[in-house]
């Protein structure tokens, strides 16, 4: 077996990537038919007790329904009051830590000395076979490296040069909303301008857009990883279609730039003129891992955003009063969105040696989840955290991007596209009325919607001055 | 400075004027060229004397921590030295803006002091 690995590894860079996740593809079926292979946890919903009928020691926030059943604002209530620090010996994915209150998340994050990001931030590991490597797990220096070649694409000169184009396809999406009849906001809406954004970002074929939602909603959805839905096989299908995909565009922009064109700004552009990243064809986890990252990062996090904001301002309707009547407030709406959304509810480490946090001792090799979605309704620091207040003092202070290293690249041009979209709101819709309860992803890693039915009132025009 | 408190207690407002004025001042200079001239106010870091000060476009999202980017700011040539020590992690922070210059420093790790009188300090166009 290690002669028959070592030799498939000789011969990787002679063969095209999408045939290599094939080729892993075949092996895992065949380890699994042997019995070898790791198995996967299932996930059954049930209902979740009230965390108050439960111990201490049995909370588990890795629960995937946590968020559909409306559970997590209480438990992790009672762990950041009762247990900041919080051991789960016997998860679905391991034995894991909690860390809930803002002050220690903002520890751990900004000490990548102490807390490694290797080898996935999901608090299970990757799927078995499709072990790709990202920047976002990764640690100093290899991190530093493939995340300056990549972060132009969201250079200020880019930022500036996408608003344009952001607003005309945000205006062309909202022109076509009816009014006063129920539609799917997050179909509609949340998916379709992302997606669009995605395609611009990476220079996609336009029409083909809506896979790059789909590839990445899988990416994010293994059982084993987050708790989410894949069937058997998804993540398989999905890496070989992006292999295939991205293999053809990167090779495209090669010969491109080859025969002297010039340098667009989009994703594989960069990543072909940069000394560290021309060659990442030849490296495909790397390959995969560094788009898929590029691509998840910039899909359901706005998407749920642009969705969770619609939400947030029907269950606090006086704010969207306040909106309306002073739509510069925008921009601090925005930030505190992100907050009240935290479209990614954690990410997760790993201890490089013993830490003693909060008096907690966290042995070395231990898992440590940053729960951002707890640090950033943590009373401690935020002022009446479960308020949504579009007029926040300090709305910028918020978990949702993270910080140190890893803090979110793309964080700005999710700000600009839900500042653009909120403007071009304002300008058409007198109201956005939520009907109904919107249907919850099942993840413990993703915050979001798959469905918001929503009403529109047209805007009625003011009468014009004599 | 004792004796500015002094006079301030016994009332000699011109003195006190004269004494204020020459507090010294930083300049902060955004993108478009309008200057921001702040007096400065020893022991603070560079970042709170521009927020304190309402000085735009410097955001420190993570309030000083050296965890974020968005106090970005871009010494004067000359006075950069004297702005004190890069510590590794300042450094790794800025090394994720494509705007770093090799004036760059993040406002929240430097120190003001009195002999920063005169000291120019721009903004970058963006903060990360």
């Amino acid at each position: 077996m290690e002669l028959f690995t070592s030799l498939i590894k000789k011969n990787l860079n002679v063969i095209p990537v999408y045939q290599q996740i094939q080729f892993a593809n075949i092996f895992y079926k065949i380890k699994k038919k042997i019995g070898i292979t790791r198995p996967i946890p299932e996930f059954i919903e049930a209902p979740i007790p009230d965390v108050n009928d439960i111990a201490l020691e049995e909370i588990d926030v890795s629960n995937p329904f946590l968020f559909k059943q409306n559970r997590w604002q209480s438990y992790f209530k009672r762990l950041r009051d009762e247990c900041p620090v919080h051991y789960q010996k016997h998860s679905p994915f391991g034995p894991f830590w909690s860390v809930t209150r803002f002050e220690d998340i903002m520890f751990v994050d900004k000490h990548h000395d102490l807390f490694s990001a290797e080898p996935i931030i999901s608090i299970g590991p990757s799927p078995e076979g499709l072990e790709i490597q990202t920047f976002i797990a990764m640690d100093p220096p290899k991190h530093d490296l493939t995340r300056q070649a990549v972060q132009g694409v969201v250079a200020p000169k880019n930022l500036k040069e996408m608003e344009a184009l952001i607003r005309i396809r945000t205006q062309d999406v909202l022109d076509k909303l009816p009014f006063d009849k129920p539609f799917d906001w997050v179909e509609k809406v949340s998916i379709e301008l992302t997606s669009r954004m995605l395609a611009t970002l990476f220079d996609f074929p336009y029409e083909q857009r809506h896979k790059l939602a789909e590839w990445s909603d899988i990416a994010a959805a293994s059982p084993e990883s987050t708790g989410g839905a894949n069937a058997d096989g998804d993540a398989f299908t999905a890496a070989a279609e992006v292999a295939k995909a991205f293999s053809l565009l990167w090779r495209e922009k090669e010969a491109k730039l080859e025969a002297g064109d010039e340098m667009g700004f989009d994703l594989i552009s960069l990543l072909l003129s940069n000394e560290n990243t021309k060659d990442m064809i030849d490296r495909p986890m790397e390959f995969i891992g560094t788009l898929t990252l590029l691509l998840v990062g910039g899909n359901d996090t706005t998407r749920n955003s642009m969705s969770g904001g619609v939400l947030a301002l029907n269950h606090f309707p006086e704010e969207f009063c306040k909106l309306k009547d002073n739509p510069s407030l925008v921009p601090n709406m925005v930030s505190e969105i992100i907050r009240w959304q935290t479209p990614l509810a954690y990410m997760r480490r790993i201890a490089k040696q013993d830490v003693n946090l909060n008096g907690q001792m966290i042995k070395k090799g231990d898992k440590v989840v940053m729960w951002y979605v707890s640090g950033n309704r943590d009373e401690r620091i935020i002022e009446k955290p479960d308020q949504f207040k579009i007029d926040r003092h300090r709305a910028r202070n918020h978990l949702s991007f993270g910080f140190g290293v890893h803090r979110c690249m793309g964080n700005r041009l999710a700000e600009m596209q839900l500042r653009i979209l909120w403007e071009e709101l304002l300008m058409r819709f007198e109201d956005i009325k939520v009907i109904g309860e919107p249907e919850h992803v099942q993840s413990n890693f993703v915050k979001g919607y798959k469905k918001m039915m929503v009403q529109l009132t047209k805007k009625q025009p003011i009468a014009e001055k004599e | 400075m004792t004796l500015y408190y002094i006079l301030k207690e016994f009332k000699f407002t011109s003195l006190v004027i004269h004494m204020k004025k020459d507090m010294g001042k930083i300049i902060f200079i955004e993108q478009n060229g309008a200057e921001h001239p702040v007096e400065i106010d020893q022991g603070n870091s560079l970042m709170e004397l521009a927020l304190y000060n309402a000085v735009p476009g410097i955001d420190a999202d993570c309030g000083g921590g050296c965890a974020c980017g968005t106090c970005h700011v871009i010494i004067e040539d000359k006075w950069f030295k004297q702005s004190g020590k890069i510590l590794e992690t300042e450094s790794q922070m800025l090394d994720m803006t494509p705007e770093r210059e090799t004036t760059s420093r993040l406002s929240c790790q430097i120190k003001v002091t009195d002999a920063m009188d005169g000291m120019k300090v721009r903004l970058p166009e963006f903060q990360m």
